[in-house]
Parts: structure tokens; C-alpha cells; sequence
């Protein structure tokens, strides 16, 4: 094909635009939160002692801190890496806040507890529960996520989709959070990374299928 | 660009001819060295106009847009190199080409839109040749294929993300 023909049927298919990636990927984020949000409230709910321990707990209140110290830089690094042309190098150490914060949060468990406990605190009582809901939660904004990416040109499909899986790992963390009684930095040191893991792996092997343009 | 995004036809077409003008310069230094042929140039040039069409959306409108383009056009070369790294044989066609000189280029170029088009429902293929080769709107061809000129447009669009996808298999 001559490129000046191509170029006439480009031009013949002007109005063809699709809506601006960075509206496409906060309605997905947001419609997928939302599936999950559901689910979670019709299938597992709040742990009954919700708003008096959220009022006491530092603990409790700092895995929030925690979740959303990968979900929401997840979340702004997602939006670059729909793009083409996001220089992905200089940001991606927002992805540190999170294991930062964690480690701090570990050192003070550490200094407050004695030896004796720490394994308890670690294993919780829920861990298996916790490895299974996590990821089940992120299922619907992990698809809502990378089908949004699939409408954008991330230069590195790779990163692209390990970013996506971290934001729905994320958003689940979040909400298994205000449902799950083991409040340690410890056992969200053991547990929720490993879901956050699996599911960063899971987008980085499913992006570099799925995101290439 | 912005008028482009706005449906402006006109204003679309030339900024793709001024894009794929800048564009086989900054293809042919990029493969420089690498014995890429001219019409495979012309091959990565008409995949980042494609992919610049298609992808249109992601380009932020409130950033400049030289930069948007240059990062497209060199991921589709990363790609092209990519794929001769990973089947030889395609370097060797390559050589021969260059050797045979520019003056294949239309052949050449024939040849590769007949495959690409052939991938294509008979029906497509006929609408995006009227539009591209001969030039009709997509008003003309609606009232000779007896479809709405929606229809048309549909089909357009389908086709050419389907030439994409053509390009991108070569790939792999």
C-alpha cells in the first residue's frame, strides 16, 4: 500500500476517536472497585467491631496506610503507563512507599512486642482465608484494569500489567482489610505481600500477551 | 492534532502527511546500520501511522506532541528489529531487496498490501481500497454498496484496526 493511500483511509476515519485513556482507565478502576466493593460486602462484610476498633487501633488503621500506599501510587503510575511516551524510570520508585512503610511499621511491632509472640502475631488467625480472598477480590479491577490498558500503548507491556495487578491487589487489600481481625504489621508483612506478589506476577505475564499494540 | 481529535478530516490528513514525511527520516536513521531496506521503512512507517491512528486517544493533549509520536515510532522499530532478530530468513529477503535497488518499492509496496488486504472479508477489502486508492468518501461508497454511510465508517475503522493486527503478527 502507497502510505498516501493509507493515509486517505486514516483520514477517512477520523471520527473514529476513542475516549481519552486517562477517563477509560478511572471508570474501569472504578467500576472494577466498585464489583469488588459488592461482592465483599455481600460475602464477607465488615468485622463487627468495625468502628469502635478503627477509632482505638493504630494497628488496624495503619494497614490502611499500608493498602493504599501501593493502590493509589499504582493507580497515577498506571495512568502514565498507558501512555507511549511516560518515562517510566523516574517514577516507578513511588512502587517503594509501600515496602518502606512496612518495614517501619515492622521495627515498631518489633520494639513493642516480646520476642515471645511475634511468631503468633505472624501467622495470625486467618492466613489462608486471607491468601485466598485477596486475590479473589482483585479479580474484577484486575480485568476492568488491563482492559483499560489493552485501549492504551504502553511502551512496556510488561511493567504495564505488573502496575495494573499491584493497583487490584490493591484495591482488595483495602477492603479484606477492614474485614480481617490480624491487625500486625507482621502478618500483613507475610500474607498480603504474598497475594500482592501473585498478583503482580499474574499482570506482568498477562500484559506482555495482552498489551502489545 | 487537536482538530484531528476534535473529527476534522482535512485538518487529520495533512498533519499525517507532514507525520510521515518526519516520520521516514526518523525510521530510516533509526534502522541506519542495521541493512533495512527502503521499503521496509516504508513497511515500519505505515505501522507507526497506523498505530498513531489507533492510538490517538493516548496521546495527552495538554503535553507536546512531538515526543508522543517519536515514543511510538520507536516502539514499533524495536519491534521491527525485534523481528528480524528472531527469524533470520527475513534478513536475507532484506538484503536482497537492497540490493535490487528503490525502484521496487511500488512493487514491492503492491505485493504487501494484496497479502495485508487479503486478510480482510471481501467486503471490507473493497471499501477501504475505494477509500484509499481511489479516494471516494465514505459517503460514495455507502450509495454503491447499498449500506448506510455509519455502516461504512464501522467497517473502515474495523478493517484498519485489523491491518494492525496484521502488521503485528508478521511480528511474531
Amino acid at each position: 500500500m502507497k502510505t498516501d493511500d493509507l493515509i486517505n483511509a486514516l483520514a477517512a476515519d477520523a471520527k473514529s476517536v476513542e475516549p481519552p485513556i486517562a477517563r477509560t482507565l478511572a471508570t474501569a478502576v472504578a467500576a472494577g472497585a466498585a464489583v469488588s466493593l459488592a461482592l465483599f460486602l455481600f460475602t464477607f462484610g465488615l468485622r463487627p467491631d468495625f468502628s469502635e476498633t478503627a477509632s482505638t487501633s493504630i494497628r488496624f488503621m495503619f494497614k490502611f496506610v499500608l493498602t493504599l500506599s501501593v493502590a493509589v501510587p499504582a493507580f497515577l503510575l498506571v495512568r502514565g503507563l498507558s501512555r507511549p511516551d511516560f518515562d517510566a524510570r523516574r517514577q516507578l520508585w513511588w512502587l517503594a512507599l509501600a515496602p518502606v512503610l512496612l518495614l517501619a511499621g515492622i521495627f515498631f511491632e518489633l520494639m513493642m512486642l516480646p520476642a515471645g509472640e511475634w511468631e503468633a502475631r505472624m501467622m495470625g488467625h486467618n492466613s489462608f482465608y486471607c491468601l485466598e480472598v485477596i486475590p479473589l477480590l482483585s479479580l474484577a479491577p484486575f480485568a476492568a484494569v488491563l482492559y483499560a490498558l489493552k485501549s492504551g500503548a504502553p511502551s512496556n507491556p510488561v511493567v504495564a500489567g505488573a502496575v495494573g495487578g499491584l493497583l487490584s491487589a490493591g484495591i482488595a487489600a483495602t477492603l479484606y482489610a477492614s474485614h480481617c481481625t490480624d491487625d500486625s504489621p507482621l502478618f500483613v508483612a507475610l500474607w498480603y505481600t504474598i497475594s500482592f506478589i501473585l498478583m503482580g506476577v499474574l499482570g506482568a505475564v498477562v500484559g506482555s500477551r495482552l498489551l502489545r499494540w | 492534532m487537536r482538530a484531528a481529535i476534535a473529527g476534522d478530516e482535512a485538518a487529520y490528513r495533512r498533519l499525517l502527511a507532514d507525520l510521515s514525511k518526519v516520520l521516514r527520516g526518523v525510521v530510516r536513521r533509526g534502522l541506519a546500520g542495521v541493512g533495512v531496506a527502503r521499503d521496509d521503512v516504508e513497511d515500519v512507517v505505515q505501522d507507526v501511522l497506523l498505530a498513531i491512528h489507533l492510538k490517538r486517544h493516548t496521546w495527552d493533549t495538554l503535553m507536546p506532541l512531538g515526543p508522543w509520536v517519536l515514543a511510538i515510532a520507536r516502539n514499533k522499530m524495536i519491534d521491527d528489529l525485534r523481528r528480524r532478530g528472531r527469524r533470520p530468513e527475513v534478513a536475507v529477503d532484506l538484503t536482497q531487496f537492497d540490493i535490487e535497488g528503490e525502484d521496487q518499492q511500488p512493487v514491492i509496496d503492491a505485493h504487501d498490501v494484496t497479502r495485508i488486504l487479503n486478510g480482510l472479508s471481501e467486503r471490507n477489502r473493497d471499501i477501504v481500497q475505494s477509500i484509499s486508492i481511489d479516494g471516494h468518501s465514505a459517503r460514495e461508497v455507502a450509495d454503491r454498496l447499498g449500506m448506510t454511510e455509519v455502516a461504512v465508517r464501522v467497517a473502515l475503522h474495523r478493517s484498519l484496526k485489523a491491518l494492525a493486527d496484521i502488521y503485528q503478527e508478521k511480528k511474531t
